[in-house]
């Protein structure tokens, strides 16, 4: 009856993986939070420090040109993994929160008016939630969130509700990082864009973890994190449609994005230059780009379906506990995110106890409160998949839960 | 066994003592620790002459959160202030008896650092 399960071989390339947590083979589930790395990722930003490291854009001696090469290439590797169609659409930032914040400020305060509308739905990450309060407040305008129904599916009559003309941006994530709720981006986008409707995604959990094609989706803006796909922390991605960056005014400001300079006055250079001031993080583009090479090798339709595998099967398992309850849709429409609580157990207890059996999951309110008290809870404990993870491990954590729940309960 | 989860926590946890709310507290005083799911504990007071005659806790939080609060309550009750002033940080986890981990150190202090305030108006402890 089950699936044939499709297994991605992997362990071996990742060294934290190999270590032991308590005496416990590690067994690493908080990928949702971030994601451990491959020698490729290690030996990329490695090697870059021990041949070729130099900053970029300016130098005319071989290093210069080296890290300038490596660093335009991991542009080109995001390019061709969200199918842009020119890489001066892909702009490197600091993070996923920071590509946000670009947009909020740059693109919002110079577009959004009084009683515009900036639509959000439930289940977003404060990183795509709070730029958007402050916008709001700034400019008199105002937030409204399309709703989610019972099992965590965004509720597409809401479209119905608020999409307007008032509507100036609607900003959704791909996927819930605490639901695991895969969005129809590209119906919603569609839409939107009916109304006039500009439509950012927030990609940090989907990029990572299924195809993402920017064109067919049809988005004006996307954002996403290389810590959550096997790359470095302090990398993160900004698409935006060549359009809008060239109308766009900078975010941050001073070397490297102008093109002509006098005491009083500058010009801005082209995107995306224009929106990395300052010396970018170029190691970790350098990294980021190994990260993708990595995935693209794998694919991320089996990157995908080896977690949607995987979360069914955990979710199987985790029924057969008495007093569990799973958050969230049926696996159809969920990625490999499965955030429960068993029984009363309060879920920091469950963690610890779990951390001391060698397995890392999350405890809290996975950074989007609102969601988790619109859910009736006060926190949820989450176990987040990714192409390393094992059959085998799901078997381990249902047997660490059971020893929680007697040592919680008895 | 575990190591922080032991049979004694899990006693005060289950069985957790001096747990409700005084009708009529000398002091009452409620925190919460963001950095477990914004769990919230009071603690309630009674003061005679220097003493404390009477105290109860009460709230929701994590096993090591509110065993430690039961702890602190079967300490104190009964105790002088003055006496109390100088618990250092170090000796209340001794009394726990566990080495929390480093993520549930918070937890296991919210308590007494309520104490803390409330009694003495600070919650910061003594070196
Ligand atoms: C859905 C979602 N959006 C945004 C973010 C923010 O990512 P970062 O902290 O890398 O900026 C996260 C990270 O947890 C996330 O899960």
């Amino acid at each position: 009856m089950m699936r044939e399960w499709t297994q991605i071989e992997a362990q071996s390339d990742f060294p934290v993986l190999q270590r032991k947590i308590n005496g416990k083979p590690l067994i690493y589930l908080d990928n949702a939070a971030t994601t451990q790395k491959p020698n490729s990722v290690i030996n990329a930003i490695s090697d870059f420090y021990a041949t070729s490291n130099a900053n970029v854009h300016r130098a005319t001696h071989t290093l210069g040109e080296e890290a300038t090469h490596k660093y335009e290439c991991a542009r080109n590797r995001v390019r061709k993994l969200l199918n842009a169609q020119n890489s001066s659409e892909i702009v490197f930032v600091r993070s996923a929160t920071e590509a946000i914040n670009l947009v909020s400020h740059s693109w919002g305060l110079s577009n959004v008016q009084p009683g515009d509308i900036i639509l959000l739905t439930e289940m977003e990450h404060h990183s795509n939630l709070i730029p958007w309060q402050l916008l709001t407040q700034d400019r008199g305008a105002r937030i409204e969130l399309l709703g989610i129904d019972d099992s965590g599916l965004l509720k597409m009559e809401d479209l119905d509700r608020y999409l307007d003309e008032r509507v100036r941006l609607l900003a959704i994530t791909g996927m819930s990082n605490v639901l695991g709720t895969i969005n129809p981006i590209e119906e919603v986008a569609k839409r939107a864009h009916e109304v006039g409707a500009l439509v950012l995604v927030d990609g940090a959990q989907s990029v990572p973890h299924l195809p993402v094609d920017v064109q067919a989706l049809d988005c004006d803006f996307l954002v996403c994190s290389g810590h959550k796909m096997l790359g470095p922390t302090g990398i993160g991605v900004l698409y935006a449609r060549q359009k809008l960056l060239r109308e766009m005014p900078p975010f941050m400001s001073g070397g490297e994005m102008i093109k002509e300079v006098s005491f009083t006055n500058a010009t801005w250079s082209d995107p995306p230059s224009k929106f990395e001031a300052g010396t970018p993080p170029i190691a970790q583009a350098i990294g980021f780009g190994a990260a993708i090479e990595y995935l693209q090798k794998i694919g991320l339709a089996r990157v995908h379906e080896h977690e949607c595998s995987l979360v069914e099967y955990a979710m199987a398992q985790f029924r057969e506990i008495p007093g569990l309850e799973i958050y969230g849709p049926g696996p159809d429409h969920r990625g490999g995110i499965l955030s429960f609580n068993l029984n009363n157990t309060h879920p920091h207890d469950l963690a610890a106890i779990l951390d001391e059996q060698g397995i890392a999951i999350r405890a809290g309110h996975h950074c989007a409160q609102p969601l988790i008290n619109r859910l009736g809870v006060r926190a949820m404990a989450r176990a987040s998949f990714y192409l390393y993870n094992t059959f085998d491990e799901v078997d381990r954590v249902a047997e660490a839960l059971l020893m929680a729940k007697r040592i919680l309960t008895t | 066994m575990s190591q922080a989860y032991t049979e004694r926590v899990l006693d005060h946890f289950q069985n957790p003592r001096n747990f409700g709310q005084l009708d009529q507290p000398d002091i009452s005083l409620e925190q919460s620790n963001p950095a477990c799911a914004a769990d919230r504990i009071r603690l309630d007071l009674r003061f005679e002459e220097g003493e404390i005659v009477d105290v109860r806790f009460s709230g929701q939080g994590c096993v090591i959160s509110l065993a430690a609060a039961s702890i602190l309550t079967e300490r104190i009750k009964g105790a002088l202030l003055a006496d109390l002033q100088d618990l250092s940080r170090d000796e209340f986890l001794e009394m726990l008896a566990i080495s929390p981990r480093a993520s549930q150190l918070k937890c296991a202090l919210l308590a007494p650092e309520i104490f803390r305030e409330a009694a003495y108006g600070e919650p910061e402890w003594p070196r």
